[in-house]
């Protein structure tokens, strides 16, 4: 985690979550990349974030990567956010005893169903070995995670519109990070609404 | 006690790594050459645990260059950085870890673009456009910061360059020579770094003298479509 650095933020508004990372890649205080992307699309409504040490995130990445392609092709159908939670969760547990030092975030939107034909958007979080944790407001993790929590808790609030919920995502992260020498460097964004998804890069202080 | 440094250009990569070779405080070479010809298009620089670093650049050149034969086209920089990764990723978490650090440097002939991957020995894959490893991390990496800017000719490039080797031999207590390479759609050459136009000196020699010798071109096994 402290070696690399990075942190992830995730929030529900009116159906529409968001899940935002900075772009740090650090070798301790040294600042290698600014360009470390930390939030990866599973599909058009599920994204996930994997703040922690640099090299389990490629391994993690390319792992579920292959579990969901996999998933897609026999089951013929696109998987859920709670699936795919429960997924990354086995994947931790599995290194039970020599865990990735990752802690994932995932966001997403449910399709409709007829059993459920308004679903509730939906974000979780995990700790190392995947202990899952489903929060009906925000979740964050990384090395900024502490202050993330005060600003979210001051920031957020329920209902908010994807254009709403996109300042109060990026300027919880932003002012967050800027208090975290292992976070910043750049931030991106992602809005998922059920007709879209809208990516946007910040700007952040470059110290 | 080691140092290297890459950049890209336009269309082409600069990689340097110092030529000392030794334990704790006594140099007992420093002609050591430790960039390591990966293909046509592709080198690293490489350093950390003496016995695993060599060791770690043999096993890479060779399945680089298994992959060149059984293919009849060598593996681009992209790809060839993820197969380093992972080695290294699955080396970090076996009984016996290789203890490597490395700055991979390639041209993609298919896109035309110049590629540098900042990897450590965890299996940390960062795509950057200058990078550096070991001492020359402090000193040379705000060097670059400062000069660095985007589309550089090759001039530019040595230029900025020939800054960070000043800064390293101003700021560094230890002396380091330095081995440059530079890779470009002609493949590899030799920069010497120390002289006072690398680039003209470079291009009077063109084309065949500088260029370093890389593994052969692809073989006919006998396997036709």
């Amino acid at each position: 985690m402290e070696l690399n650095g990075g942190s992830v933020v995730a929030m529900i508004g009116k159906d529409c979550v968001a899940i935002a990372s900075d772009l740090r890649l650090g070798n301790q205080a040294v600042g290698v990349a600014s360009n470390f992307d930390k939030v990866f699309p599973v599909n058009d409504k599920l994204y996930y974030g994997l703040p922690g040490l640099a090299t389990d995130v490629y391994t993690l990445k390319e792992h579920l990567r292959f579990r969901v392609n996999m998933y897609r092709m026999k089951e013929e159908r696109e998987i859920t956010p709670k699936t795919f939670t429960h997924l990354v969760s086995s994947t931790l547990y599995e290194k039970r005893f020599g865990p990735f030092f990752i802690e994932p975030v995932v966001a997403g939107l449910p399709t409709p169903t007829e059993l459920d034909p308004h679903p509730k958007p939906f974000i979780s979080t995990m700790d190392t070995i995947g202990c899952i944790t489903t929060p009906k407001d925000f979740a964050v993790a990384g090395t900024a995670a502490d202050k993330l929590y005060g600003v979210a808790e001051g920031l957020w609030e329920p209902d908010l519109e994807p254009e709403d919920l996109f300042e109060t995502v990026s300027q919880t992260l932003l002012n967050a990070v800027d208090r975290d020498a292992l976070s910043g460097w750049g931030a991106v964004v992602h809005i998922i609404t059920q007709d879209k998804v809208i990516t946007r890069t910040l700007r952040a202080r470059m110290d | 006690m080691e140092c290297s440094f890459g950049l890209t250009g336009k269309d082409y990569v600069l990689l340097c790594s110092d030529m000392s070779a030794g334990r704790s405080i006594i140099r007992m070479k420093s002609d050591e050459n430790k960039i390591k010809t990966l293909g046509p298009h592709l080198a690293m620089a490489y350093g950390g645990e003496p016995g695993d670093t060599n060791n770690f650049a043999e096993y890479v050149e060779r399945n680089m260059r298994l992959y060149h034969i059984r293919n009849h086209y060598p593996l681009l920089p992209e790809p060839a950085s993820a197969w380093i990764r992972r080695t290294l990723a699955e080396s970090i978490r076996s009984r016996h870890p290789y203890s490597v650090n490395l700055l991979l440097a390639g041209y993609d002939t298919t896109t035309t673009k110049p590629h540098l991957y900042w990897i450590d020995y965890l299996g940390t894959k960062a795509v950057v456009p200058y990078a550096a490893h070991g001492m020359g991390v402090y000193v040379s990496l705000s060097t670059m910061d400062k000069w660095w800017f985007n589309d550089m000719n090759k001039r530019e490039g040595v230029e900025v360059l020939k800054k960070c080797v000043d800064e390293v031999k101003k700021r560094i207590t230890i002396n380091f020579n330095f081995n440059c390479i530079l890779i470009d759609k002609d493949g590899i050459h030799h920069i010497n770094i120390e002289s006072e136009d690398p680039i003209s000196e470079y291009e009077a020699a063109q084309p065949k003298d500088t260029v370093v010798e890389a593994p052969n071109p692809p073989l006919d096994v006998g396997v036709t479509a």
